[in-house]
């Protein structure tokens, strides 16, 4: 029972970055550029979804939307200031810019509501079900979660393969320069994919906050990386390698916090990832590019 | 006159700039540091800045002449600062005199960090790109890990080890050498400037040599085209194995210096912002460019200290700077611009020849 218990507590914590992972997933797959910023947007939208109830005692949709709304622009605005100027730059170039980014943010919010750390109030309770004769304890955030996380897998998925800007999308990461001669706006399409990646991070970091309810402004770091991992575990630029990875990155986690050691479960969850990447070299379900000649 | 500067820069031009660099910084530093007009800020901040340039030139021979991105080289510098501790602590008794302690502790670190280098490069090599980086993430973030959870004590009867729960109990006498997350504590601050600077200059004597060898030409080869590199014969995975090794021996002894230069010293130190650090020192100074990342470090590292004056929006600060930099480099019209004016120049020097 304890098993099954951890089980789901890893899938909704794996659920998070899963999502998390999604933003990166996408905005590699079409800028070829690690975002290294994107765990310090989901500060950035777990900060505003705390003012947003505990200042302005907003509803908790509406305070989940609007944190959406906030760091979509954001993401957007980013992706203009910063890293359009550097598109034809090296990747390591943009790679120290979306470093300067997530600098920039984590100091300003340090500037703006101070480095101590606020505990998030209680957006959504829903309390807990029971099952099998109260044995199994399962909180129902956990449940909606993982059920959140299932939806924006799939409806990202058929906004993908579906939609014009899907395939707008799909042109771009393939070849640019031909997308543009094929009538794609290039900026407009990185635009709306930061813009997705960014209202994603939102999201998650509502659903981050409402499981460890606390707020500062180092919070994006460690979810960043590992959600960084999850994508490169799935295969970076693989949509379903980023749910995929994001899952067993926190089930993971959960289990070696449960059954080998608290302080070493980011160790294990790393040396797993070496022995995976070494036997998929472009991760769960990444596409082997073979080299031309 | 044209004759003696060719004799003198000669092949090795770039490496006698970073010597002359080098020595005249060292020299300037320590007529102002006789003369008292150094303020003690700057003095403290000497033994670091020379570590971070030495793991700087390090990283910049993974990044910039092999060509492959390295995420956790704080993870390095992380072996060697513990190894220099236990290495310098265990030979107090034994060895009185301070830099010939510090020589072998810097000397053993290196060794270790070499070894690590050795082990991770097995399954980074195999890969590229972004897969080797987040593996050499991942392996910055084991190290922290483990050594957040060592405890290694120090006394008459040997060592004293226990992991991820504290149950060392020493004789009298006896030493804590890791304290798990609290790390080293009451270390003897035995680095000097001068032994920084000197392996400096041994650092750049090796990583010149090594560029100029056979191995260092093939790395290059490798970087610039796999598949050509192979097809006439070199060995991929050998020489850029060498490489790597090479960078982290040197980024551990580089991080013995900095450990034995402060009298606490807690693993969460060197962890995946501090790779990025160095990361950010090697690409401003220029990939594979020695000299400029020479320069780099030196600012970047005081800069957040110049910047004091600003109090809490100094990181602000240093990220637009660092964002500004970036966009400006890279700019197609600033980047003509300043060749324009370097051609001009090298025109005008070239008719002068004649």
């Amino acid at each position: 029972m304890d098993f099954l218990s951890f089980l789901i507590t890893g899938l909704g914590l794996g659920s998070v970055y899963a999502i998390i992972a999604l933003g990166y997933t996408m905005v590699y797959g079409i800028a070829k550029m690690l975002n290294f910023a994107h765990g310090d947007v989901i500060m950035i939208g777990a900060y505003v979804a705390f003012f947003a109830v505990g200042k302005f005692n907003m509803p908790s949709l509406v305070a989940v939307l609007f944190s959406v709304l906030v760091c979509t622009l954001l993401g957007v605005l980013i992706e203009r200031l910063a890293y359009k100027p550097l598109r034809d730059a090296s990747t390591l170039s943009v790679l120290i810019t979306a470093i300067g980014v997530s600098y920039f943010l984590q100091n300003a919010a340090q500037i703006l509501w101070g480095s101590d750390t606020k505990i998030f109030p209680t957006m959504f309770d829903f309390g807990n079900i029971s099952l099998f004769n109260g044995q199994l304890q399962i909180s129902l955030l956990t449940l909606i979660t993982i059920l959140v996380c299932i939806v924006i897998m799939v409806v990202l998925t058929l906004f993908i393969n579906k939609t014009k800007t899907g395939k707008a999308m799909r042109a771009c990461s393939e070849d640019k320069a031909t997308a543009q001669l094929m009538g794609i706006n290039v900026d407009t399409t990185i635009s709306i994919t930061f813009a997705i990646g960014s209202g994603l991070a939102a999201i998650a970091s509502v659903l981050l906050c409402s499981t460890y309810p606390a707020v500062n402004p180092t919070l994006g770091s460690m979810p960043g990386i590992k959600a960084f991992t999850a994508a490169v575990f799935g295969g970076i630029g693989s949509i379903p390698g980023a749910f995929i990875g994001g899952l067993l990155l926190g089930v993971l986690e959960t289990l070696a916090k449960a059954y080998i050691s608290s302080q070493m479960s980011d160790a294990i969850v790393f040396l797993v990832l070496i022995i995976v990447l070494l036997i998929k070299p472009t991760g769960l379900l990444g596409k082997k590019i073979s080299e031309k000649v | 006159m044209a004759k003696l500067k060719t004799a003198f820069l000669g092949k090795n031009r770039n490496c006698h700039l970073c010597l002359g660099l080098v020595i005249i910084a060292y020299i300037v530093i320590e007529v102002l540091m006789y003369t008292g007009s150094l303020k003690s800020l700057f003095i403290n901040l000497l033994v670091p800045v020379t570590s971070y340039i030495i793991v700087a030139l390090a990283l910049n021979l993974v990044v910039g002449i092999s060509g492959e991105l390295s995420l956790g080289h704080a993870g390095f510098m992380s072996i060697g600062a513990f190894t220099g501790v236990i290495v310098s602590n265990v030979m107090a008794t034994m060895i009185s005199n301070d830099i010939l302690r510090l020589v072998i502790s810097i000397i053993v670190g290196a060794i270790v960090a070499a070894f690590f280098g050795f082990l991770i490069s097995i399954p980074v090599l195999k890969l590229q790109g972004d897969y080797l980086a987040i593996v050499t993430l991942a392996f910055g973030q084991i190290i922290k890990s483990l050594i957040n959870n060592t405890f290694l004590g120090f006394d008459s009867n040997g060592f004293h080890f226990s992991f991820i729960t504290n149950t060392v109990t020493l004789g009298t006498g006896g030493k804590m050498l890791i304290n798990g997350p609290i790390g080293a504590t009451a270390t003897d601050r035995i680095s000097t400037f001068t032994v920084g600077v000197i392996l400096l200059i041994i650092t750049i004597l090796i990583i010149f040599h090594f560029i100029n060898s056979k191995y260092g030409r093939s790395v290059m080869a490798t970087r610039d085209d796999r598949i050509a590199a192979q097809s006439v014969g070199i060995n991929v995975v050998k020489t850029k194995t060498i490489a790597f090794v090479l960078s982290a021996g040197i980024a551990g002894a580089a991080g013995v210096l900095y450990g034995l230069n402060f009298s606490t010293l807690v693993p969460a130190r060197f962890d995946f912002n501090q790779s990025i650090l160095i990361l950010v020192y090697v690409v401003l100074g220029g990939l594979g460019n020695m000299f400029g990342t020479i320069i780099s470090t030196f600012i970047l590292v005081l800069l957040p200290e110049l910047l004091r004056f600003l109090a809490d929006y100094r990181m602000l600060i240093y990220a637009i700077v660092l964002i500004v930099i970036m966009i400006v480099t890279n700019n197609p019209t600033i980047n003509q611009f300043i060749k324009k004016i370097f051609r001009r120049k090298k025109a005008e020097g070239e008719l002068n020849n004649d």
